[in-house]
């Protein structure tokens, strides 16, 4: 029963991003032998060269939103795809590219480009939520690979998935990490932050830069005065929320109090 | 219990303490300085011991500090507690492999170590006797809080300095060891001399006792040196609360306003439930493998300040900030006596060290106290 269960077609699929999210796709050595005979991996651009033909059970899907041309291959994406998965913060939240949502896209352009002319491109980047309806979010900059795993076993065993949605602290805490915050006044975005790094940076005595995005209920404001407490003056306050998930609602919300 | 007279051990009688723990097969694990903090974990000698440093604590602020004297117990309780060995933040419970013979359950083995914790403070006896009553005192006895619980050997401390943010006295649970010890030690520390006052409390700790070298009897001057060192320790608590009422007080005050309050200030974050040393909750996951042949469930340390927590069919009970602070607050200090006959609270501070923003549990009871709507 085990050797004749049918392979689901796995795709995945690069809008606009770094392929930093692919890369832990690949970098995960040990477990490829085991998910090329779980699934048959179909169309993975950053990894092979097949063709993009058909329908797919599975698509994971990197990157953000920022040409008209990708807002049309997105639906034509979901057409094909049983399951949608975004994978990575471009994905779930549109990137750090989403940064030109607070500028003007044709000034930046016109610095940029030696023929700004010839770009077409959005005013703004977003997810790929905004577009098409998505199954499942894995967040992350970059996703960590045991979650990206744990996506794909879980659906496979037709199971949810376990990525908790509470704070990075939790995390920090379940490894018995020292806080940094607490103990060394080192700011950190881990109490707003979703959890899934393992509090990466934080067992490396550095605070959560918020890669992750916002947790479930986020709560900034306190937490920013907090910062503020700790040094922060408003320019880097606002900052510190305008990174990789500069666009997710409560991050971009809380950026927009500390400056314009 | 045979009754041994207290006895003062030499800092070479209490190194001696630690190797007799360690022949007899024990984990010593003990207060140590990682990552600018004073934690809990494996301590091979008595210069593990953070000789000399103490802590200054307030809400959301933590700093090591040096002392004036040598002494090794010279703190409060740090960051971790004792639960993370007794009831571990995460814990394979099974798991099952299938091959073409069936399904198999694979049992998880039992820990083969038995702890010997050093340091113990009087309110964290206290919450370990709280964790007895909840895993091994229910009609369901969690059989991995047991394994490791069931042959611990305990050497508590009578606090000699309180933290800032403790409030054992409130809580009558310190700060003097009283139960729940096998050996309790006090810590005399003068121009010449620098010896621990040790009392045995179980047949284990006379046992020990008796064979440690370095031990002397105790004299009246001894005992009386030794009591007072609590006697300041309890008057100068960083943190005070009336607390006969708790149970009335907080439940007759579900809708007052302090609680929308404290919801503008709480992060949610959980920080709280995963300090507590009573806080128990965990949840159950599963995982399983890519070729669906092997699975295993484990449970990790949850809060009651997540949304999964009170997740039912439908969405989650408690969605609001208020709600959840509201949850964690009257299960400690009020509900906690429906269920468990005690105060959940022990007075150890560690939540209003470690709230990232500094919500202190004894300013939220007194505020709910000052302004009682009639
Ligand atoms: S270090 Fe950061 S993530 Fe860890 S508990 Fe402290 S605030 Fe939370
Ligand atoms: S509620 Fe706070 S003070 Fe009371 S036992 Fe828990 S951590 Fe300690
Ligand atoms: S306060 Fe919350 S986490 Fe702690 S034991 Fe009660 S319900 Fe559980
Ligand atoms: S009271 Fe403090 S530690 Fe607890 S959830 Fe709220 S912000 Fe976090």
């Amino acid at each position: 029963m085990v050797a004749a269960r049918h392979r689901p077609r796995l795709a995945v699929w690069k809008f606009a991003s770094c392929d930093g999210c692919q890369l832990s796709l690949l970098d995960c050595e040990d477990e490829l032998l085991a998910m090329a005979a779980a699934v048959e991996i179909a169309y993975f651009p950053e990894a092979t060269r097949g063709t993009i033909v058909g329908r797919y059970d599975i698509s994971l899907v990197e990157g953000s939103i920022t040409t008209p041309h990708d807002a049309q291959r997105i639906r034509d994406v979901r057409q094909r795809s049983r399951v949608l998965v975004t994978i990575g913060a471009c994905a779930t939240s549109g990137g750090i590219q989403a940064l030109r949502n607070f500028a003007d896209v044709q000034e930046y352009a016109s610095v940029v480009y030696a023929r700004p002319e010839f770009i077409n491109t959005l005013a703004s980047s977003t997810p790929i939520a905004d577009h098409v309806p998505v199954d499942f979010e894995l967040r992350g900059c970059p996703i960590n690979k045991r979650q990206a795993l744990e996506v794909i076993s879980a659906y496979l065993a037709t199971r949810q998935p376990v990525t908790p949605s509470h704070s990075v602290c939790i995390e920090c805490k379940l490894k018995g990490n020292v806080c940094v915050m607490v103990a060394h006044g080192t700011p950190c975005l881990g109490p707003v932050t979703h959890a899934g790094c393992g509090a990466l940076c934080p067992s490396y005595d550095r605070g959560c830069y918020g890669c992750y995005g916002p947790k479930e209920t986020p709560n900034a404001p306190p937490l920013s005065q907090r910062l503020a407490e700790l040094g922060m003056d408003e320019c880097t306050l606002q900052r510190v929320y305008r990174s990789f998930n500069a666009n997710a609602e409560p991050f971009r919300e809380e950026s927009e109090r500390h400056g314009p | 219990m045979e009754t041994a007279q207290p006895t003062v051990l030499t800092t070479e009688g209490l190194e001696g303490l630690l190797g007799a723990l360690r022949r007899r097969g024990y984990r010593v694990v003990g207060p140590t300085i990682r990552d600018q903090a004073i934690i809990y974990d494996d301590i091979a000698s008595i210069t593990d011991l953070p000789q000399g440093w103490t802590d200054t604590q307030e809400g959301g602020s933590y700093r090591l500090a040096r002392r004036e004297n040598d002494a090794l117990f010279g703190y409060a309780v740090g960051p971790h507690s004792w639960k993370k060995f007794l009831h571990p933040p995460v814990l394979r419970l099974w798991r099952a492999e299938r091959d073409a013979g069936g399904r198999r359950i694979v049992p998880e083995p039992d820990p083969d170590e038995r702890f010997a914790f050093i340091g113990v403070r009087a309110c964290d006896l206290h919450a370990i006797a709280i964790q007895d009553k909840v895993f091994l005192q229910s009609t369901q006895v969690d059989p991995h809080y047991r394994a490791r619980r069931e042959d611990a050997f305990i050497v508590a401390v009578n606090c000699a300095v309180a933290g800032g943010t403790c409030f054992c006295v409130s809580m009558n649970t310190g700060p003097k060891a009283e139960a729940g010890f096998d050996l309790a030690l006090t810590e005399m520390l003068g121009e010449e001399e620098h010896r621990f006052l040790v009392e045995a409390g179980t047949d284990a700790g006379c046992a020990i006792l008796a064979e440690l070298p370095h031990n002397s009897p105790a004299t009246t001057d001894d005992l009386c040196a030794a009591t007072a060192i609590v006697a300041r320790t309890a008057g100068s608590m960083g943190r005070e609360m009336r607390s006969d009422d708790m149970h009335e007080l907080l439940l007759r005050n579900l809708s007052h306003s302090r609680w929308d309050e404290v919801a503008k200030r709480c992060l949610t974050c959980g920080n709280c439930t995963m300090v507590c040393p009573t806080c128990f909750c965990t949840s159950v996951e599963e995982s399983s493998d890519l070729a669906g042949v092997e699975t295993s469930r484990s449970r990790r340390w949850d809060s009651c300040f997540t949304m999964d927590f009170s997740y039912i069919h439908g969405g989650s009970v408690r969605s609001t900030v208020r709600s959840r602070y509201r949850q964690w607050m009257t299960h400690k200090l009020a509900t906690w006596f429906d269920q468990f006959g005690t105060s959940g609270c022990v007075g150890c501070g560690r939540c209003i060290t470690w709230c990232p923003v500094g919500i202190d549990i004894t300013e939220e009871v007194n505020a709910i106290r000052e302004i009682e709507p009639q």
